[in-house]
């Protein structure tokens, strides 16, 4: 008897990641809860490394009908003193009651292991970038080529075999062109038979040969190629401005709640939109742009002049993101100081060359830690932003004194609006 | 002799050409010394991430996609990567050909043990048991899973994928009750019932006899009870495949769904002959790749260290803890499989007095392979153990039954042990406690309310005090009332008929479920 002995190994594994992912989207409401608790109390950083979550079972389980309670009976291994007849105490609730049952019945909750990508899906999934849709989208940057049917006519390496053997054939049936094994089976009878049927086998032989050379194999007629068409990919392209203040003024705290919010914004962004260019500005008393490392790490510090920030962004945008072809959002982090000579500066940039052409500007103002934000007087910079806001410039505001507030003021800056509110603004 | 005498490896290392050695030698053996009658057999090589894989999804190479798998597969995986859990050596398919799956981590004794195990031990269960004979089609299961997998994907496609994933919850739910316990006897088909009508016509003509017509009859039976036998007749009631009666008679399933019940029905009853025969199976292969590898081992084809090594995993394997041992969970059907086995080898071969009064037919007949060959072909665990289970064994296993009645304040009794009046009673709870009758809960369809409401009304028939746990059984009968789109009622009743607890479900709107 034959045995056979096959490599599986480098067959593709995961086979269960459908099922994996089937049982995300049902768990994943729950699993979103579980992921947005952790996220206040854990470090971001750690938090998008995604890691074990745990859930609580309810709404997927899988019920059976299963019985409880009653006389049980049980045979047990390695007796050591008891007699027959003998009683024992009932062990206390816990001790001796799950044996009996180990049917899986005590994952109450349900703890399992989220790789980075399924954890940051959901922890950003009801999320997105505001107005993304409204200015000029159809940047072509791709062509793409499509299938596109057959054609008679096209390059050779084009042909389609398959396609033009089944037509030949289809033809050839048609048309009733003699097939070789009949010739071929005359052709063994004429060596032994008698004259009459001779001729008579000549004739239809040579009438077969005559049709088979007027009915060709394949005919011109037969070949198709594989057609293909260029389609046009639109690309939505967005470029997003990342405006931080690393002046003296700035504490580490602040520094770590802006770092903070610019890193769930990239994260966010890079997941969300795959067009997305990021430019990151910081700014003292001079602005400069910078890598994403020296921007969150390198070290800085002097005095405050926001409008350079302002000055910089507008020029970069002049010169390397046209307004008519890029969506262009920004989000500022500071701590509201600026010099009171600047605002007229600042707000002038704003309102003439920034607002106009962004869709979106974020302002974050960041806080001391167990700072109490309504307590304090507005900063310069809130005061002067609010009054922009008050002329209605498309800008968003929000404090943030504690680690835990970020989220929470993410999550509500790029909330993904109801669709009444969204036609409406 | 040359070609025995080689030794089938060295060291932990093998390659391919080694496992068709290993294989060549085991069937050698399984054929020639054992007489075993096995499927052909399929050997695959797979990684712990297939292996994985295949858990998931109840072992089998391929099937449909649903949640509860990826459930598993996420709560498997969890436990494996902390350590919790290690992976099984091998897993084994009850299909023609048999296919075994190998894990590529194992050392060469590892894969001698899981072939002689898997290939040789477990095969030649599946193909001769008569509960793997009656109930499963070994030669259709692939192509049948095949068919599932494909046939639920292109439910999905039509009908949505949340319309498919609830009606594979509602029959997953009542899978347990989706069984026949029984081979069912052929319906007719029309002809032959014309015929038997005929036959019964002309002998009623023949017999006939107007005398007959003049005999006093009994009291008429009412119309409204003849109402309900004929209802009850033409439904199949009672019926206890839950499933079955839904494919069959729910009234507003579309053939899509049906279809699906069947599906779900046809993989329940496939497994059923593996949940009745655990500790037989696994004593079986125990068994087998136990003798095998010894008998490799004398014939020098394997060295002492290899031996060894493979000692050393079997012995882990037929580990039994004892009850008040944390690791203990139950009795493993390995070990208790295997003691058996062994302990009817010795029966065979070596009896002492006891064992001629208990088991007089097998006692010294000296033909163990004959014995036991036959052991596996007609027995399943409850069987198996209420006939074979030896004082010795019992004795050896020091075991003893408890009776926990929780209306006695006292305690647990303890109501026999491994001693001459207590015997005989330990075996009978024992094959008892493997007795699928009794393991799950019979809850059978006794009724639909046709002129009413519509209502399917149920049954469970409590034993032993033991009824439904309360939250789990809303939730069974929330999906069966979804699927029969009217009211369901489930009455527990004990055997004298006491009502002791009833539950309506009534079925939720169509439009919430898509």
């Amino acid at each position: 008897m034959a045995i056979h002995i096959v490599d599986r190994r480098l067959n593709p594994g995961s086979k269960s990641l459908e099922n994996r992912q089937r049982f995300l989207r049902r768990a994943k409401a729950l699993v979103q809860g579980a992921v947005k608790k952790s996220s206040q109390s854990r470090d971001i950083k750690d938090v998008l490394e995604g890691g074990e979550v745990s859930v609580p079972i309810d709404g997927m389980d899988e019920p059976r009908f299963r019985r409880e309670g009653g006389t049980r009976d049980m045979v047990l291994p390695g007796n050591k003193k008891f007699v027959e007849g003998d009683i024992l105490p009932r062990p206390n609730q816990g001790g001796g009651k799950g044996r009996g049952a180990g049917e899986g019945d005590s994952e109450d909750t349900f703890r399992f292991v989220l790789s980075r990508d399924e954890f940051v899906d959901l922890f950003l999934d009801d999320l997105e970038l505001p107005d993304l849709a409204k200015r000029k989208l159809a940047e072509v940057e791709t062509e793409g080529i499509r299938r596109a049917g057959y054609t008679t006519s096209g390059s050779p390496a084009n042909i389609s075999v398959s396609r033009t053997v089944s037509r030949a054939l289809a033809r050839r049936v048609a048309l009733r062109r003699p097939r070789r094994e009949v010739l071929e089976a005359l052709e063994a009878e004429l060596l032994d038979c008698s004259e009459e049927r001779r001729a008579e086998l000549m004739a239809e032989i040579e009438a077969m040969k005559t049709k088979m050379r007027r009915i060709p194999f394949i005919d011109p007629i037969d070949i198709r190629y594989r057609r293909f068409e260029t389609v046009p990919k639109p690309v939505a392209q967005a470029v997003m401005f990342c405006l931080m203040d690393v002046s003296g003024s700035m504490t580490e705290h602040m520094k770590d709640l802006a770092k903070r919010f610019y890193m769930l914004l990239y994260v966010f962004l890079k997941r969300r939109y795959r067009h997305v260019e990021i430019v990151f500005i910081r700014h003292t008393d001079r602005a400069e742009e910078v890598d994403e490392q020296t921007f969150f790490y390198g070290p800085a510090s002097g005095g405050t002049l926001v409008s350079s920030a302002l000055q910089a962004m507008h020029d970069i945008v002049r010169s390397r993101f046209r307004p008519a072809d890029w969506n262009i959002y920004a989000a500022q982090a500071s701590d509201g100081d600026n010099s009171y000579a600047d605002g007229e500066v600042a707000s002038r940039l704003l309102t003439d060359n920034i607002l106009p052409v962004t869709q979106f500007f974020a302002y974050l103002e960041v806080g001391q830690e167990n700072g109490l934000s309504y307590e304090m007087p507005n900063s310069a910079l809130w005061t002067l932003y609010e009054g922009l806001r008050a002329n209605g410039a498309p800008l968003s505001m929000r404090k943030v004194n504690e680690r835990s507030e970020i989220f929470p003021v993410f999550h509500d800056l790029f909330q993904r609006r109801g669709q009444q509110e969204r036609t409406g603004s | 002799m040359t070609a025995t005498d080689q030794l089938l490896f060295e060291g932990a290392d093998w390659d391919f050409r080694t496992l068709q050695r290993i294989c060549d030698a085991c069937e050698q053996i399984a054929r020639d010394e054992l007489g075993l009658d096995v499927y052909p057999n399929q050997i695959e090589v797979i990684t712990a991430e297939q292996m994985l894989d295949a858990y998931s999804s109840v072992g089998m190479p391929l099937f449909y996609k649903h949640w509860s798998f990826g459930k598993h597969f996420a709560f498997q995986e969890a436990s494996y990567r902390k350590g919790l859990m290690g992976l099984a050596y091998e897993i084994v398919i009850n299909s023609s050909p048999c296919i075994s799956y190998l894990m590529e981590e194992n050392t060469a004794t590892m894969q001698t043990l899981v072939i002689a195990h898997a290939a040789f031990g477990h095969n030649h269960f599946f193909k001769n048991n008569y509960l793997f004979k009656q109930w499963t089609d070994a030669d259709g299961i692939l192509d049948y899973l095949e068919f599932a997998k494909r046939y639920v994907a292109h439910c999905e496609e039509r009908h949505g994928r949340l319309a498919v994933e609830h009606t594979l919850d509602a029959a997953h739910a009542l899978m347990s009750h989706g069984i026949d316990r029984y081979p069912g006897k052929k319906s007719l088909d029309l002809r032959a019932e014309e015929k038997r009508a005929g036959r019964r016509r002309a002998h009623e003509e023949s017999a006939f006899n107007d005398l007959w017509r003049t005999v006093p009859t009994g009291p008429a039976k009412s119309g409204a009870v003849l109402d309900v036998e004929r209802r009850r007749a033409m439904l199949g009631l009672p019926q206890e495949n839950l499933l079955y009666f839904l494919e069959k008679t729910a009234p507003r399933l579309k053939p899509w769904q049906r279809e699906i019940l069947r599906i779900v029905r046809h993989i329940a009853q496939y497994f059923y002959p593996q949940s009745q025969t655990k500790v037989m199976n696994e004593g079986t292969a125990t068994y087998v790749h136990y003798r095998i590898i010894s008998r490799l081992h004398e014939q020098g084809r394997l060295t002492d260290g290899n031996f060894l090594e493979f000692l050393q995993s079997h012995t882990n394997v037929v580990f039994q803890p004892e009850f008040d041992d944390p690791r203990y969970s139950g009795f493993n059907p390995y070990a208790l499989g295997f003691a058996m086995m062994q302990d009817i080898e010795r029966i065979v071969t070596n009896p002492e007095a006891e064992d001629r009064d208990w088991f007089p037919d097998i006692a010294g007949t000296g033909d163990t392979m004959g014995v036991l060959r036959d052991i596996w072909a007609n027995y399943r665990d409850e069987s198996f153990i209420s006939q074979f289970m030896s004082p010795r064994l019992m004795r050896r296993f020091r075991m003893f039954h408890l009776h926990d009645d929780p209306e006695e304040r006292a305690g647990i009794l303890v109501d026999a042990i491994h001693d001459e009046r207590g015997y005989r009673r330990l075996r009978r709870e024992l094959a008892r406690q493997y007795d699928v009758g009794f393991i799950d809960p019979n809850i059978e369809v006794v009724d639909v309310d046709l002129a009413g409401d519509r209502r399917l009304m149920l049954r469970h028939t409590v034993v032993k005090g033991a009824q439904l746990s309360e939250a789990d059984t809303k939730r069974v009968l929330q999906h069966l009332a979804d699927l029969w789109t009217y009211d369901v009622s489930l009455v527990e009743a004990d055997a004298s008929g006491t009502v002791l607890k009833e539950y309506v479900a009534n079925p939720r709107k169509i439009a919430a479920v898509a």
